[in-house]
């Protein structure tokens, strides 16, 4: 063997003329798109820099933000409860769950949402009291409760559970099945199983498609709108059928759908490796630093 | 004295199919008894039905004189609550071929899982019998290893351990090396040689004639679910009676 062998790789790429061509179009197609925004004047972009913070923008923003949060952290609860109905041995269970996201997830969200908006129209009153027509104990007009903000939480949080259900089935059944027998052969509750064995585990392969659902969540609270769900969308539109800046609008919406896509999306990314780091440092600490802690609580 | 497990006349089916054709079987207290035969004779099966991760459809296993399953009526019998079951199980030890460890679990946390969950013991108390524990399985070093950085065999060990920290009265083993890699199977089985040597009552599934011959106490032959022959390991081994037991020995070698 020569010396030369021995040193370090250094050769040379053959030449790509190819990646530069397509550098310079997506370079050209980039700028030219750029420069017919700006200067389109039929893009108000005062109007947008104005309405940008409008007091009435910002209240929508919050309806928006309300309404994703509430109906994501409601939905997963929703759908952790389905999840295990789904995989009990109680038949009657089982059904239930299967029928709530089959139908939740058969039909469309929109419709949905005109469907809560309207149960008025189905029951007029709703209230607590003897069931199959009994004597009621309290009751209240529907219409009254089922504002469009109501609707529109009832709408979307149903819907989300169907879809996170499915989601935290598949972590769940992720999880092997030997696991589960070890652990009730060693005596341990149904319930137990679940918490100590099942679920953390689950919770690994449930964590990335949950953040997924909640971006596509923060968008999907624009479909209140068609119910007037007081959120970003309704509010934009309101002011455009005012002052007929229909795109300047659309565009202080989308900025603002932007901004908050883009915050989940880096929340996502840090929770995701901040996790994947937690599975390695907690393994590496756990080597190191458990014996002194185990000897400490001891003392 | 009363065996320590006695299983009387257990049929189990799975749907048209009948696993186990009327099982009788005692396994006497501080003794091993191991159960060879083909695949899909019903071995696990049978093992399965005595700490009930299988129902049976007839006959009757008990554990320490005790019903597995069910209390006992003058009108009959009732199926047992969870707790109860629960409290049961807790008492039998199991290992399985695929070792089951909890995989976001260290060796150590496995061990002391059911101690803690289980019997409510406090942390610091489980965690010490669970050194002991893992240093006579000879894994004291790998306490802090997760189950993903342990070998097949070291796995296996550490669940022996997980389920003697249970202090059972009775474990079962459903071919605890047969996942195993030809060299770390002697590890495992060291381990439960020792086991049988302190008096474990033990009933163990294996292919291991070896560690039939010279750690049984007793060895059953099963076939297409009833038990076609038992007795002393040595005497079923060199002179079976039976020409099923012959074919099946004549197979494994
Ligand atoms: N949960 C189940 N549902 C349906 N059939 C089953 C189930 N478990 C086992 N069986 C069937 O019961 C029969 C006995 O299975 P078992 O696992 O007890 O055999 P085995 O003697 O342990 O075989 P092996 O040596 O391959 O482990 C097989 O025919 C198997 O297919
Ligand atoms: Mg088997």
């Amino acid at each position: 063997m020569s010396a030369a062998e021995e040193l370090p790789i250094n050769a040379k790429h053959p030449p790509r003329p190819g990646r530069w061509i397509a550098a310079v179009l997506a370079g050209f197609v980039l700028v030219w798109l750029a420069y017919t925004i700006i200067v389109n004047p039929n893009l108000h972009w005062d109007i947008v820099v104005d309405q940008q913070f409008d007091h009435r923008i910002l209240a929508g923003l919050g309806v928006t933000i309300a309404l994703a949060v509430t109906s994501m952290v409601v939905g997963i609860v929703l759908g952790v409860l389905v999840a295990v109905m789904q995989l009990s041995a109680n038949p009657v269970l089982r059904a239930a769950a299967g029928l709530y996201t089959w139908f939740f997830r058969g039909t469309p969200l929109l419709v949905q949402l005109i469907f809560w908006f309207n149960l008025a129209l189905i029951f007029p009153t709703v209230g607590f009291g003897v069931p199959f027509g009994g004597p009621q104990l309290v009751e209240w007009q529907t219409n009254a409760l089922i504002t469009p903000f109501v609707a529109g939480l009832l709408g979307l949080t149903i819907n989300e559970g169907a879809y996170m259900a499915e989601i935290v089935r598949a972590g769940i059944s992720s999880v092997a099945h030997g696991q589960r027998e070890a652990a009730e052969a060693l005596g341990m509750p149904n319930r137990a199983v679940l918490r100590r064995v099942v679920l953390p585990q689950a919770m690994r392969v449930i964590i990335p498609p949950t953040g997924n659902q909640f971006i596509s969540m923060l968008k999907t609270t624009s479909m209140v709108s068609v119910i007037a769900g007081a959120d970003l969308l309704t509010v934009a539109q309101h002011i455009y059928l005012d002052n007929f800046e229909v795109i300047a609008l659309l565009i202080v919406a989308s900025i603002w759908y932007l901004v908050l896509t883009t915050i989940a999306s880096v929340g996502q990314h840090f929770i995701e490796k901040r996790f994947n780091r937690g599975q390695i440092t907690l393994r590496r600490r756990l080597g190191r630093d458990l014996l002194p802690v185990v000897r400490r609580r001891k003392s | 004295m009363t065996p320590m497990v006695r299983i009387s006349k257990v049929r189990k089916r799975f749907g048209y199919l009948e696993v186990l054709k009327g099982i009788d079987l005692d396994v006497a207290r501080n003794s091993v008894v191991c159960v060879i035969g083909p695949s899909g004779s019903g071995k696990s099966t049978l093992l399965r039905c005595v700490n009930r991760l299988e129902t049976i459809d007839s006959g009757r296993i008990r554990v320490d004189g005790e019903l597995i399953g069910y209390t006992e009526h003058t009108d009959g019998l009732r199926v047992l609550g969870e707790k109860q079951l629960c409290r049961q199980r807790a008492a039998i030890g199991m290992v399985f071929q695929g070792f089951h460890l909890f995989g976001n679990r260290t060796a150590l946390e496995n061990v002391i899982e059911g101690p803690v969950t289980v019997q409510g013991k406090s942390r610091a108390e489980a965690i010490e019998q669970a050194r002991e524990l893992l240093e006579r399985v000879g894994l004291a070093d790998r306490a802090e290893h997760y189950p993903a950085q342990l070998s097949g065999g070291q796995q296996q060990r550490v669940a022996i351990a997980r389920s003697l920290a249970m202090r059972p009265k009775v474990m079962l083993f459903d071919e605890p090396t047969s996942a195993l890699d030809p060299e770390l199977v002697a590890e495992v089985l060291a381990v439960m040689r020792d086991l049988a040597r302190e008096g474990m009552t033990m009933m163990v599934v294996t292919h291991e004639m070896r560690f039939a011959r010279d750690a049984g106490d007793h060895l059953v032959f099963m076939d297409d679910g009833v038990i076609v022959e038992q007795g002393d390991p040595r005497a079923v081994l060199e002179q079976p009676r039976e020409a099923r037991t012959r074919a099946f020995l004549g197979q494994v070698g």
